[in-house]
């Protein structure tokens, strides 16, 4: 048995100590919202927070995340979730839609970090997850525009 | 000339509707059954299969294609919500069960492909959504005992001039439910539209930024299992015999099968069911393909294209007018298989029962992959439930002819008699084959002593996915597949001598259409020996093209606006190249200008893509540019990066360490621009593709002075020559 802090709930999960926490998320635990794309850490789309960083749940055995805080695309907390989902609706990011989680994880500890990053630091924070219909300009613009939101600023 | 092209895939898919319609039996309309049930206590008002509207005035607009990014959710309610004058706040979209009312327009079974789900609803869905409108305000006018015709509606009501009464659509369900549907209805013009061409947000954004949208992956039943599948090494093989003792062994692991495509493992979860395939102990027959190698593929290929292939296009003596040409060019290209990746890796869930069955999968397929688990089965495809979920991306890899990823789900769920989830591994994704055939390409084009192009002798060896299939006889026409030559054949330039001739490449390695099929490779050799020829004749490229195109002012036009938004022949920073690219596919035509340099590490860095593009007339203006600035990504992935590489038969690449996609920092700024046209509408998703990696290349020899021979862009081809 495997105690864990998801979300903010505690559960418990019966599973091998080996099995990545992306495959307790989506099957033991019913959170489908984080992605499985690559399974070696390659494209993001399994992107979680593990005590508020962000990690590749394809390729983080989910012993790694015992007594720890796990935070998924669903509990995302309010701060960083209101203003990065604002942005996201205001430029119209999606397309099929399937990385976004990853891209709103990745993106939200880069704002949480740098309230105002520039071109390049969203470069450096964004490169890692992989976008197949291309939505990366807008990617870009939602983050320059959460940022301005969550500053309190005008849109 | 561009029509029979564009026009191909429909082709195609009334083949299939005939090979597929004498199973289709179960007529039934979904909307009708709800609408006369309802005599009492009536929820909804459902005039057709399309529209059904709540008491609480909810508009569901019922969707016949999938929605896999490219907007159509949102595209096709638009045309609903417009006749129907709703409140677009009000307005859902649903998709459709599988249904023959669901059928696609043009090609008569259900399915989304070709860049078709909104011109193909252009009339039907705005009937739909008229329809509706016309009921209701004839229930307004009864309730009110006035005449229809003093009653107008907006916003989601029917109001009263006269009298200034107001009732909702949610308020007249009842009654309009007891109505006839017209037979006939009026559409707007154009000029009164209030919602069609005003850039309109997605109605799928919200689900996608928080986690709630459910893909096939996402679908999770009482009591389901998860299945791997280990399929043949080498495309073609078969288990010669296998030991499961390792993979039983794995804790969680529940069955171990043989399925006619591999050896399917079982288990609670997927965690448990990739171990166990990991300990699976196979000894494979390789079959014919087993010394496949990319190398002597192209030797083969190369031979092929000096043999008799199918003439697909004639004019003059090519032969002859390249003797007498002034100057020469001899150009050789090599194009690979490139996969599909979507982001999804593909899945399906099944659960067979005794007299039913029922599967949830992201498909663009819908008519046949229900089909096809009907025959896996053993049941009509009546009594098959198909529900279509969001797809994680489809760019055609979700439109098999053979129903292969729905078939194993349904196979393994009927013998384990269980719900069934099959998940295809990002390696299993990769290396499953139905790519874009590898194109090889040889041209030898001249230009007369003015400079224009005097003959062009086009060949290409690629292999058919249609030959062999129920739609060969639809799409194989004297010889010529048509999704091999699309894009050459239809060379738009003013030539006098032209040949372009097809060679079959031998069938083995299972290929597919790929976001814009034939066109991907083929307008990259049209658009690069163009644009050699400009340059062997000492002109300005974008000149040399207006200047062939006197019959088709549509792609001039379009050229025009993207190289002026681009400021073509402006001065660009030190080590920057611009070169332009134009070509029509889909009813569309699209030109790219690219701007590249070449940076330290020898690669190419693309800095910024200006685009325009004419599809006639446009639903959501914002969706068009979506679909333009993801086709960019999606040709540079292609360009920079794609290819699929076979080594004793084996595919090479696995994953997107070996196949990489596009990234952020790669990403060039897109401006994209739509031409203001009326007349035909043409498709958004796939026209974008074409001109991308000719775009690019063009840019790059104007640093190098080198010809871009080969795709992917490799460092030694961009040195200075």
């Amino acid at each position: 048995m495997i105690k864990l802090k998801v979300n903010g709930k505690d559960r418990t999960v019966d599973v091998d100590p080996e099995t990545p926490l992306l495959w307790v998320i989506r099957e033991s635990l019913g959170l489908t919202g984080t992605k499985y794309g690559c399974g070696m850490s390659l494209c993001g789309a399994c992107t979680v927070h593990l005590d508020g960083e962000a990690v590749r749940s394809c390729v983080t055995p989910v012993s790694r995340a015992e007594g720890r805080q796990v935070t998924t695309i669903e509990g995302l907390g309010a701060d960083l979730a209101g203003p990065l989902q604002e942005a996201w609706i205001s430029e119209d990011v999606p397309q099929c839609g399937y990385c976004q989680s990853g891209q709103i994880m990745a993106a939200a500890v880069l704002l949480r970090e740098n309230p105002k990053p520039t071109d390049k630091d969203v470069d450096d924070a964004m490169t890692g997850n992989i976008c197949r219909c291309g939505t990366y300009q807008r990617i870009r613009c939602a983050i320059h525009l959460a940022a301005r939101i969550k500053a309190g600023g005008k849109k | 000339m561009s029509d029979i092209i564009n026009l191909s895939r429909r082709e195609v898919l009334k083949a299939g509707a005939l090979a597929g319609g004498g199973l289709i039996l179960g007529v039934s309309l979904p909307g009708f059954v709800r609408n006369a049930a309802a005599q009492q206590g009536v929820t909804t008002f459902a005039p057709n299969a399309f529209v059904r509207i709540g008491l609480d005035d909810l508009v569901t607009v019922i969707v016949p294609h999938s929605e896999m990014g490219q907007g159509a959710y949102t595209s096709v309610a638009m045309m609903v919500a417009e006749e129907l004058e709703a409140d677009w706040t009000k307005v859902r979209a649903e998709s459709a069960p599988v249904d023959p009312v669901y059928n696609h327009t043009a090609y008569g079974i259900q399915m989304t492909g070709g860049s078709t789900s909104t011109w193909s609803e252009w009339k039907r869905l705005r009937e739909a959504g008229a329809a509706a409108r016309q009921m209701l305000i004839s229930a307004a006018a009864d309730t009110w005992k006035v005449e229809p015709a003093t009653c107008a509606t907006e916003n989601g009501a029917v109001v009263h001039a006269g009298s200034g009464r107001r009732l909702t659509y949610g308020k007249l369900v009842e009654s309009a439910s007891k109505l006839t549907p017209p037979k006939e209805v009026t559409l707007k013009d154009a000029k009164n539209f209030k919602l069609i061409g005003k850039a309109t947000k997605r109605l799928d954004t919200p689900e996608k930024t928080n986690g709630k949208a459910i893909f096939g992956i996402d679908v999770n039943l009482p009591g389901m299992k998860v299945a791997v599948v280990a399929r043949p090494p080498v495309f073609g093989g078969k288990v010669k015999r296998f030991t499961a003792d390792g993979a039983k062994a794995v804790p969680g692991v529940r069955h171990v099968m043989e399925i006619p495509r591999g050896i399917a493992v079982v288990a609670d979860g997927f965690w448990s069911a990739k171990l166990g395939r990991d300990a699976l102990e196979i000894e494979w027959d390789d079959g014919p393909l087993a010394s496949l190698d990319t190398r002597t593929q192209g030797e083969q290929y190369a031979k092929l294209a000096l043999e008799a292939g199918a003439v697909g296009r004639k004019e003059g003596d090519a032969a002859a007018a390249l003797e007498s040409a002034a100057k020469k060019i001899d150009a050789v290209y090599d194009l690979p298989y490139l996969a599909h990746a979507p982001m999804e890796p593909l899945n399906c869930v099944a659960d067979v029962r005794e007299d039913s069955c029922e599967v949830w999968v992201g498909t663009q397929f819908q008519t046949g992959d229900r089909i096809a688990a009907a025959q896996e089965a053993g049941l009509k495809p009546e009594q098959v439930k198909l529900h279509t979920t969001l797809l994680g991306g489809g760019f055609g890899r979700r439109a098999v002819v053979d129903g292969h990823f729905v078939r194993e789900a349904v196979q393994i769920s009927k013998a384990v008699k269980a719900p069934i989830k099959v998940i295809w591994t990002r390696e299993d994704d990769t290396r499953g084959g139905f790519y874009r055939p590898r194109a090889y390409h040889t041209v030898k084009a001249g230009i007369d002593a003015s400079g224009s192009p005097s003959t062009w002798e086009h060949h290409i060896v690629c292999q058919s996915f249609m030959m062999g299939t129920p739609f060969e006889g639809f799409m194989v026409k004297e010889g010529v597949d048509e999704t091999a030559v699309e894009g050459a054949r239809d060379n738009p330039y003013a030539i006098p001598n032209i040949r372009v001739v097809w060679h079959v490449a031998p069938a083995g390695v299972p290929t597919l259409w790929w976001r814009s099929v034939g066109h991907s490779h083929n307008a990259f050799i049209v658009e690069t020996v163009i644009d050699e020829l400009a340059h062997a004749a000492g002109k300005d490229p974008l000149e040399y093209r207006l200047g062939l195109l006197g019959k088709h002012p549509r792609i001039k036009r379009v050229l025009e606006l993207a190289t002026d938004k681009a400021g073509w022949g402006k001065p660009l920073p030190e080590g920057r190249g611009r070169g332009v690219a134009v070509h029509e596919s889909f009813g569309s035509v699209v030109a790219h200008v690219a701007e590249a340099s070449i940076g330290k590490d020898g690669r190419p860095k693309v800095h910024r893509f200006v685009c325009a593009i004419d599809c006639g007339p446009v639903v959501n203006p914002d969706t068009v540019r979506a679909q333009m600035e993801g086709a960019i990504a999606f040709g540079l992935s292609a360009a920079l990066y794609g290819e699929i590489t076979f080594d004793k038969g084996r595919v090479r690449e696995r994953n997107f360490h070996d196949y990489p996609l596009l990234r952020m920092n790669e990403m060039p700024e897109v401006e994209a621009h739509i031409v203001p046209d009326a007349e035909k509408m043409g498709g958004v998703g796939e026209p974008g593709v074409p001109p991308v990696a000719p775009a690019l290349a063009n840019a790059l020899f104007t640093i190098t002075g080198k010809r871009i021979r080969r795709l992917p862009i490799r460092t030694e081809d961009l040195k200075k020559g």
